[in-house]
Order: structure tokens, then C-alpha cells, then sequence
């Protein structure tokens, strides 16, 4: 384990689509076994803020620290060196359709690991049972529910045991008992073998539930950072409009039609794969 | 609007280029440095690409076969030159209506699956979630599709031409009383290995061409469930046009300067 124990670093990140800064000028760290809830609402550059930490976005200004390493100046092949050590559960699970589900969360294993067939399948069946799923291996994507999607996609995140976490709304689309079962996992992993973990919620229960510190964005801007005391008992009224639910309050209802243009082209970055890599099979 | 356009092709063009360079990085270059590609999936794509294809290619070249031999005895029985039908329609199968057939055939049936399949994963975020888990979606999904299609649109040429063959055997036998081995004898005589040779380098020039189109036509998509479809048309007519202009410029070079 490094010395080091700040695993994110953003510093002053900026980014803009034409005129408008969807992320102007945040700053944050994460350390070792820290789980972080980035909250804000729809359309805030939550998910442009989590693309840039995975590298699949370039900032327009500022800079992005993983590991120590500053990700936004890297090459593709040494951003793919930093992937193999996070893992990442998409909000919609991102399974792959023609592969069943133990074939999903087999697939990192397969692709960079020379573990045996027999040893993924060990690893692949604990990771299923650890997300509370067993008897499913053999059904496509297609034939599962959302929450079980989400789930399988945790499982798939987790299969190279990864030193830090992004979860985009890991909960959403899960009953009250299976959030837990999430939450509780994320809590037992920070604790267990020191993962970091970087979520995206709406989720107020579970987020105050699995938080170490939170950070809520509006704007494209930190409103307000803190323990998760600190933003219960935050003064902000837009903390307080937020973690409450409130219809009325200081966050503005409608976007005007130029923010929801602008958001239109919040999209994951176009194909770039077409570049060459490089494949660095773990030890 | 005229810049835009400009702008968009240029764009194209761009990525279709990346994405021969880096299919050739894969194929030659990376098994080098340790990264082989997998086998099995080439299996798989083979037998999408080719054994589920013979029997629509089957039945094409037979119809071809018979059509170019009734065509034939239509207008060589003027000239009395009934006997000059195995030639014709050997040479029109093997240089010119095999491979370019039976990559019509591919095209419509191959290279839109593939164009909406990569373009389905690529807007329901698979392409990105494999960008994450550090797995190239050039070296996992193109790389297979690509070798599947240059062995087996050779391959489904070679039997096309076979079949259309015996198309036009049907037609000299059983409607204008020509003896099976004199029908043989004859249709080999008229050709020689170059027009095989020919037909076939023809066949995997247009596999790059397919398989190239439909691929990067899919991981370009944007725009949902709509996108798709338009990528998918786009792949097809892509595919169709450069197919057709490649092959006069080969059948110019093969046939013509030469």
C-alpha cells in the first residue's frame, strides 16, 4: 500500500460545452477506504464529473490525480493500466447482451487474468452470491430485471477485487432490501480491504447510510462538502431543499432551453478506441 | 450547411481510417507483444458470417447459373454458338457475378447485423463499460468479425461459383441436350487459374470493405434506437457502392490495363 493515502485528487477542474462550464473549477480529494456520495440534481455534471475521473472525458482546464498518476495528460494504453485497478457499475448495469451473466462477470477475469477456467468460476460464484445472486448464471441480460442488471454489473465491477469503486446510482431500481444489501457490501468492502469507493445517488437514505463524506454539486459547482453530519445539519438551504425533498426551495425547477440544449451534448465521449492500445495483462 | 457536411465526412473519414489502422495494429502487430487474439469467437463469427449463409448463397448462384446459361443460348443460337455456353457462363461466374453476388448477399445479410449489433452496444453503454474494464472493443468485437468475414466470403465465392456452375449444367443438360461431360469438359478449358485467382482476390478485397463499413458504421453510432437504424441503412448503401467501384477498378486492372 502506498504511503501516500489520497487515491483522488481533482484540482480546479473546469469543463466546458461551448459557453457553458457544465463543471467550473471543483476541487476535492478522496483518501484510502473513504466512501464518497457525490449528490446533486438531475443534469448538474455528476456523470460528466465521473467520466473525467475514469478518463473516458478530457477537462478543458485543471487536473485529475488517480493513484498519484495525473489521468487527464496520460495516453490511452497507461489510462488502461489505471482501469484495471477501479471498477466501475454503470447506472443502467452496461451488461454486455450476448454474454450470459456469469459470462459477464467472467469477462475481466478472462480477459486479464491467466486464472483457470475452474478458479473463475470459484471467483465469478462468489461475487454472485456477494451481490445475492445465485441461480441465475446461465440467463442473458435480457431475461433479468433491472435491479438483478444492476446488481450483476456490481458484481462484474468488483470480479478483479478493485482498490476504488465509482458506482453511478448503485441503488435506483433496487427494493428497500436489496439497497441495503448493496449498501451494506459497499460498507463492508471500504472496511474490509480499504476500497475506496466514489458513488452517484439520489438515494438520501443510502446515501447517509454508506458516506464517509459527501459532496453535493450544483451548478457545475460544490455546493456544499462535508461528513455526512455536516450536510444533515448544513446551514445551505439548497443542501437542506435537496436532502429533504423539498418542491420548493432555492434550486430552480426548469433548466431554460439553452442549459437543456447545452446538456444534449453531455454525452460520453465519441468512439476513441479506434487508437492504438495496448492490453497489460495483470501479474 | 455545406461546411458542416464537409465537416461530418472529414470526421468519417477519420474514423474509418483509425479504424483499419488499428485493426491492423491487432491483427499484426500486437499477437508480437504477448496480446493474442481469442479464437473461439472467430469460430462463432464463422459460422454466423459463412455456414449460415450457404444455403441463401446456394440458391442465388443456381438462379445466376441457370439465368446466364438461358441468356446464352438465347443469343449464341444466331451465331450457331451453342457450344461456347460452358465458357460463358464459367467466366461471367468466376471474374465478375460470384464475388460481387455473393457479397450482395453478405452485405444484406452480414454487414447490417454487424452494423446494429456493435451500434446497439455501443448506445446502451457496452462499448463504454468495456472501455472501462480495460478491454479494447477493437481487439474484442472487430478483430473476430474481421478475420471471420476475410475467410469465409472467399470461401462462400468459391462454393457460389460451384453452384452457379452447376445452374448452368442444369440448363445445357436438361433443356438443350448437352452431354455432362462434354459441359465439363468444356467449362474448363474456357478457364484458367487466373480467373479463379482473380475472382477470389476480388472476394476479399470486398470482405475488408464489408466488414471495415458495418463495423465502423456501428461504433460511430449516436442517437439511441434511431441511430442505430440510420447507421444500419448507411452501412449497407457505404458497403454497396464502395463494393461495386472497387470492383470496376479491379476488373480495369485484372482485366483491362493489364
Amino acid at each position: 500500500m502506498s504511503t501516500d493515502s489520497t487515491i483522488i485528487e481533482v484540482n480546479n477542474l473546469v469543463r466546458r460545452f461551448g459557453d457553458r462550464a457544465v463543471l467550473d473549477d471543483i476541487s476535492f480529494n478522496v483518501h484510502r477506504g473513504e466512501t464518497l456520495v457525490i449528490m446533486g440534481g438531475s443534469g448538474c455534471g455528476k456523470s460528466t464529473l465521473l467520466r473525467h475521473m475514469i478518463g473516458s472525458m478530457k477537462p478543458t482546464s485543471g487536473s485529475v490525480r488517480i493513484f498519484g498518476e495525473e489521468i487527464t495528460a496520460m495516453k490511452e494504453r497507461q489510462v488502461e493500466r489505471v482501469r484495471l485497478r477501479l471498477g466501475m457499475l454503470f447506472q443502467s448495469g452496461a451488461l454486455l447482451a450476448s454474454l450470459t451473466v456469469d459470462e459477464n462477470v467472467a469477462l475481466p477475469l478472462v480477459q486479464h487474468t491467466k486464472k483457470s477456467p475452474d478458479e473463475i468460476e470459484q471467483i465469478v460464484k462468489r461475487k454472485l452470491e456477494m451481490v445475492g445472486l445465485t441461480g441465475f448464471e446461465d440467463l442473458k441480460p435480457d431475461e433479468i430485471s433491472g435491479g438483478m442488471k444492476k446488481r450483476v454489473g456490481l458484481a462484474r465491477a468488483l470480479a478483479l477485487d478493485p482498490e476504488l469503486l465509482f458506482s453511478d446510482e448503485p441503488t435506483s431500481g433496487l427494493d428497500p432490501i436489496m439497497t441495503a444489501v448493496v449498501d451494506q457490501l459497499t460498507l463492508k468492502l471500504a472496511q474490509g480491504t480499504h476500497m475506496t469507493a466514489v458513488v452517484v445517488s439520489h438515494d438520501m437514505t443510502s446515501a447517509f447510510r454508506i458516506a464517509t463524506r459527501m459532496i453535493m454539486l450544483g451548478h457545475g459547482s460544490i455546493v456544499a462538502q462535508g461528513t455526512p453530519d455536516e450536510i444533515r445539519n448544513s446551514s445551505n438551504p439548497e443542501v437542506q431543499q435537496f436532502i429533504h425533498g423539498e418542491p420548493d426551495g432555492p434550486i430552480p425547477l426548469n433548466l431554460s432551453q439553452e442549459e437543456h440544449k447545452d446538456h444534449q451534448h453531455v454525452r460520453p465521449r465519441p468512439f476513441l478506441g479506434a487508437r492504438f492500445r495496448f492490453h497489460h495483462k495483470r501479474p | 450547411m455545406g461546411v458542416l457536411a464537409f465537416c461530418a465526412l472529414k470526421r468519417q473519414v477519420k474514423n474509418y481510417l483509425q479504424l483499419n489502422l488499428s485493426l491492423l495494429y491487432w491483427i499484426l502487430i500486437a499477437p508480437f507483444t504477448g496480446q493474442f487474439f481469442k479464437i473461439a469467437p472467430i469460430f462463432r463469427q464463422m459460422v454466423f458470417v459463412g455456414v449460415r449463409a450457404a444455403p441463401m448463397v446456394a440458391l442465388t448462384a443456381f438462379s445466376v447459373g441457370v439465368t446466364l446459361a438461358m441468356q446464352a443460348a438465347h443469343s449464341l443460337e444466331s451465331l450457331g454458338a451453342q457450344m461456347y455456353i460452358p465458357d460463358l457462363v464459367m467466366l461471367t461466374l468466376l471474374r465478375e457475378m460470384g464475388p460481387v453476388l455473393i457479397a450482395v448477399i453478405v452485405i444484406g445479410r452480414s454487414g447490417s447485423a454487424v452494423a446494429a449489433e456493435l451500434g446497439t452496444m455501443k448506445v446502451s453503454e457496452e462499448i463504454e463499460a468495456l472501455e472501462v474494464m480495460a478491454i479494447n472493443p477493437v481487439q474484442y468485437l472487430v478483430v473476430p468479425r474481421f478475420l471471420a468475414m476475410m475467410v469465409m466470403l472467399p470461401a462462400l465465392t468459391i462454393f457460389g461459383n460451384y453452384i452457379g456452375i452447376v445452374g448452368g449444367w442444369a440448363v445445357c443438360r436438361f433443356a438443350l441436350n448437352f452431354n455432362t461431360a462434354g459441359y465439363i469438359m468444356r467449362a474448363l478449358e474456357s478457364a484458367d487459374t487466373w480467373d479463379l485467382y482473380s475472382g477470389m482476390i476480388k472476394s476479399a478485397v470486398f470482405a475488408w470493405i464489408i466488414i471495415t463499413i458495418s463495423c465502423n458504421a456501428g461504433l460511430n453510432v449516436e442517437g439511441g434506437a434511431e441511430g442505430v437504424g440510420q447507421a444500419t441503412t448507411a452501412s449497407v448503401v457505404q458497403a454497396l457502392l464502395a463494393m461495386l467501384v472497387m470492383n470496376a477498378v479491379l476488373t480495369g486492372i485484372f482485366f483491362f490495363a493489364g
